[in-house]
């Protein structure tokens, strides 16, 4: 009896410490920058590098330059395990907790925010994923998604197939698989190939993965070799990645001419092919690897000390960078709107007009280490997408490598789309607010 | 006793079966009248186009059929484990998919601390018997004669435990499976059939054996031996097994690391096939509609349902599935599974349940 009832003091005496540290003590010159994570479930394989990144930037400025001039970023994870229903509390816990930003880390997530953050006013960064139409600034003035969307990603993957083939005339009659997840994200690129598959007359074939058959792909696979697409293109997120570079390899469907779109671009998802899945080819908007001075400060000020939840040899691959380039461009917008405000300690509100008039220049990049890691993009008033360059990375067999340059997305094609699919939005969701927010001068 | 294999299943040609195949023959009849004269109507590419394809391409059809097969054996070994649990204790389960991911992880995990490949795999059997000694001590044995939701709920509790515990342990990165350390063949045998090329992946292939091995053996333990008996028993009251001197401890216990072993055998198989991570959780939630279909308590139930879900929700989604924009397999599988529920409510082969008042 004794033992037990000592047993239970110590377990609320162990919870009570628990839930003393838990709480951040908010110094008077920080801010709060909370992030959705996922390093538990079934898309944790692609959410832990991601989350590294993240945080790893984060922490590198914090312990380099003691915050973003000066001002310590509280950054903290909230996790979702890739599930809808709990980024909701997330986004109500990261609301409380006043918030610069919500970073949604997932395309459901994002959806289920937008009308929450248009009433709330916290600015929503959706970095290359989401909705796409929520580029159109006008009618969604709390939601930002540079440097570009999953349509632009869709109209670089025609691209790319017109320039391997030789020439945008030559799609007619060409066959374009897409293989996506069947969810939000997956199928946010099929109106746009449908459209382009109508103007250059090639074919679509759309084969959907349900998340419950990720790894399961069999039957996928023996239509494709029924249909015998010329390109694939894979909107897949998750342990759907392996499975499909594994099932192209078996069904001998040739590795190059499979592309996924950037989130299909893990390390873990082309090494799952063994030797075979040399000439896998993914979009990409950041460089892989070490070899930028960003990435060796994130080594020198935060690995080499023991400050990163990463393993060494992970940090540099590619979602690893792509969480870095995140976190850059939420310290930019930052930066962006002290400038804007004159505050230090800046709110919500304030960073949505850094956000708005963030524009990432090529001296810029340089300045922050990252020349040559991504490419310029300017966020505008009306474009909350910048729908800036992206590079087609081919995987050697031990790391991903980028053979090309860096490609313009068809923003004319895309961007009447955008327009058009927002105004949609805008009508269907009864009782929009209408812009309000006045327009900022670009930086 | 439920000796359900060796019952004769009269009800399967009963009348029920006999006017649905006549509706059925009856409406295919139609429609191909109704359709002939139109190659582009519904009832055309529902009822006429899918055949005539299988006909005109019989080398898919047997690839098709093929895939189907191998993913019905591994369906139906993963079933077992279901249904080995439910008889023993009448609860589903709802640990298993954990558990796959649990003893697939312990194995790569071990062989990445430098453990031998086949050594890596005795020493998993072992975690997996600690872990069904340990389930049936902490969670079952203060259990025994409660109402079989609690014994549910106990497993969702056991889930739970184990995503923490198997984060905690191996994090949440994939890992890829040692397939080549543990001798498991790569490539594929092509066959030239029907004029075209049926592709037989060597993985499929060894898959399916082992799947058939580990079923009929297990098939065969739990009714020919004193063990096996003993399970029937149990599965039958657990007071009456309890007072005839069987331990239900035991029974337990064996059961768990039964089902703890085709937990591994399913992790290496899918595992081989995508890699290891917490996803692989999902894959035996597969088992359920054949479960619902070979009813819970019927080891041939469980073979069956398997290989029928399996070739059924592969036909389906390769033949049919185009026609409403592809991705049906998932949802399928129930569809097939409740169909047959029309007729029989207990399963194809489960215990017909008569509860008078």
């Amino acid at each position: 009896m004794k033992t037990t009832k000592l047993m239970k003091g110590a377990a609320l005496g162990a919870l009570l410490a628990a839930s003393a540290q838990v709480a951040p003590a908010l110094a008077q010159d920080s801010v709060y920058f909370a992030n959705n994570a996922y390093r538990t479930g079934p898309f944790s394989g692609s959410g832990i590098p991601i989350g590294d990144g993240m945080r790893d930037y984060i922490t590198m400025i914090n312990e380099r330059d003691g915050g973003v001039n000066g001002v310590k970023v509280v950054y903290e994870e909230c996790e979702t395990g890739y599930d809808t229903k709990k980024s909701i509390e997330c986004y109500e816990q990261a609301k409380s907790k006043n918030t610069i930003l919500y970073s949604p880390w997932s395309t459901g997530a994002t959806l289920a925010a937008i009308p929450r953050a248009h009433i709330d006013k916290i600015p929503i960064l959706s970095m290359a994923y989401g909705l796409s139409a929520s580029a159109d600034g006008t009618n969604f003035p709390w939601v930002f998604i540079p440097p570009f969307t999953y349509w632009d990603g869709a109209s670089l993957m025609v691209k790319h197939m017109a320039a391997e083939l030789g020439g945008m005339d030559k799609l007619k009659g060409k066959k374009l698989g897409l293989i996506h997840l069947d969810a939000p994200f997956g199928k946010e690129p099929i109106p746009v190939l449908e459209n382009l598959a109508k103007k250059y007359g090639f074919e679509l074939k759309i084969y959907p993965v349900a998340a419950a058959d990720m790894q399961n792909q069999g039957s996928l696979w023996l239509s494709i070799r029924r249909d015998r697409p010329d390109y694939l293109y894979n909107q897949g997120w998750g342990a759907m990645n392996p499975t499909a570079v594994k099932e192209a390899i078996k069904n001998n469907f040739p590795i190059n001419k499979l592309v996924g779109v950037w989130w299909a671009g893990g390390d873990d998802d082309a090494r799952a092919g063994g030797p075979e899945a040399k000439g896998y080819k993914s979009l990409n908007l950041n460089a892989a690897g070490t070899n930028f001075p960003v990435i060796q400060d994130i080594q020198k000020y935060v690995v080499e000390k023991g400050k990163s939840l990463a393993a060494k040899e992970k940090v540099g691959e590619n979602l690893y960078n792509r969480g870095v380039y995140n976190s850059m461009l939420v310290v930019e917008a930052m930066r962006n709107a002290q400038k804007l405000t004159g505050k230090k300690v800046i709110n919500a509100e304030d960073m949505r007009r850094g956000l708005e008039s963030l524009n990432i220049t090529e001296a810029r990049l340089k300045e922050i280490g990252m020349e040559g890691f991504a490419t310029p993009t300017t966020i505008s008033c009306t474009d909350h997408s910048g729908h800036s360059k992206a590079y087609v990375a081919e995987w050697d067999g031990t790391k991903w490598t980028k053979p090309g340059d860096w490609l313009e997305p068809l923003k004319d094609e895309v961007r009447p789309l955008i327009e058009a699919n927002a105004k949609d939005y805008v009508e269907k969701a009864t009782g929009w607010p209408k812009r309000t927010e006045p327009c900022e001068k670009s930086s | 006793m439920s000796d359900v294999a060796a019952r004769p299943a009269p009800n399967l040609l009963a009348k029920g079966w006999v006017k649905s195949g006549l509706i059925f023959i009856a409406v295919v009849a139609a429609a191909i009248l109704g359709a002939q004269f139109d190659d582009s109507g519904t009832l055309y590419k529902v009822f006429i186009d899918p055949f005539q394809q299988m006909v005109q391409a019989p080398d898919l059809l047997a690839q098709t059929i093929w895939e189907g097969l191998v993913s019905g054996v591994l369906y139906a070994l993963i079933a077992l484990g279901f249904v080995l649990i439910f008889k023993a204790s009448g609860v589903f389960n709802f640990a298993q998919g954990i558990m796959v991911v649990f003893a697939a992880l312990t194995l790569v995990g071990l062989y990445e601390k430098g453990v031998p490949a086949f050594l890596a795999v005795i020493l998993t059997l072992g975690v997996m018997f600690v872990l069904a000694v340990t389930i049936e001590r902490v969670v079952l044995r203060p259990l025994v004669n409660q109402p079989d939701i609690i014994l549910f709920m106990a497993t969702f509790g056991i889930t739970y435990f184990l995503i923490g515990f198997g984060e905690a342990l191996f994090g949440g990165s994939p890992k890829q499976m040692i397939a080549d350390q543990l001798w498991l063949p790569k490539g594929a045998i092509d066959l030239k059939l029907f004029g075209g090329l049926v592709s037989l992946q060597k993985i499929d292939i060894a898959a399916a054996v082992i799947a058939s091995i580990m079923i009929a053996a297990l098939a065969a333990f739990f009714q020919y031996t004193r063990i096996g008996r003993a399970l029937r028993a149990v599965a039958d009251s657990h007071k009456a097994a309890l007072s005839v001197g069987i331990s239900l401890n035991q029974i337990w216990v064996i059961v768990w690391f039964t089902a703890g072993i085709v937990a591994l055998i399913t992790g290496i198989m899918w595992g081989a096939r995508s890699d290891v991570s917490f996803a692989l959780e999902i894959v035996a939630l597969k088992a359920l509609p054949v479960l619902i279909l070979g009813g819970f308590t019927s080891i041939p139930g469980a073979i069956v349902g398997g290989l029928i879900i399996g070739i059924g929700e592969k036909m389906g989604e390769f033949y049919w599935g185009p026609l409403i924009g592809g991705g049906i397999e998932s949802w399928l599988a129930y569809f097939i599974a409740l169909g047959f529920l029309l007729f029989r409510p207990q399963g194809l082969f489960g215990d017909k349940i008569i509860e008078r008042i």
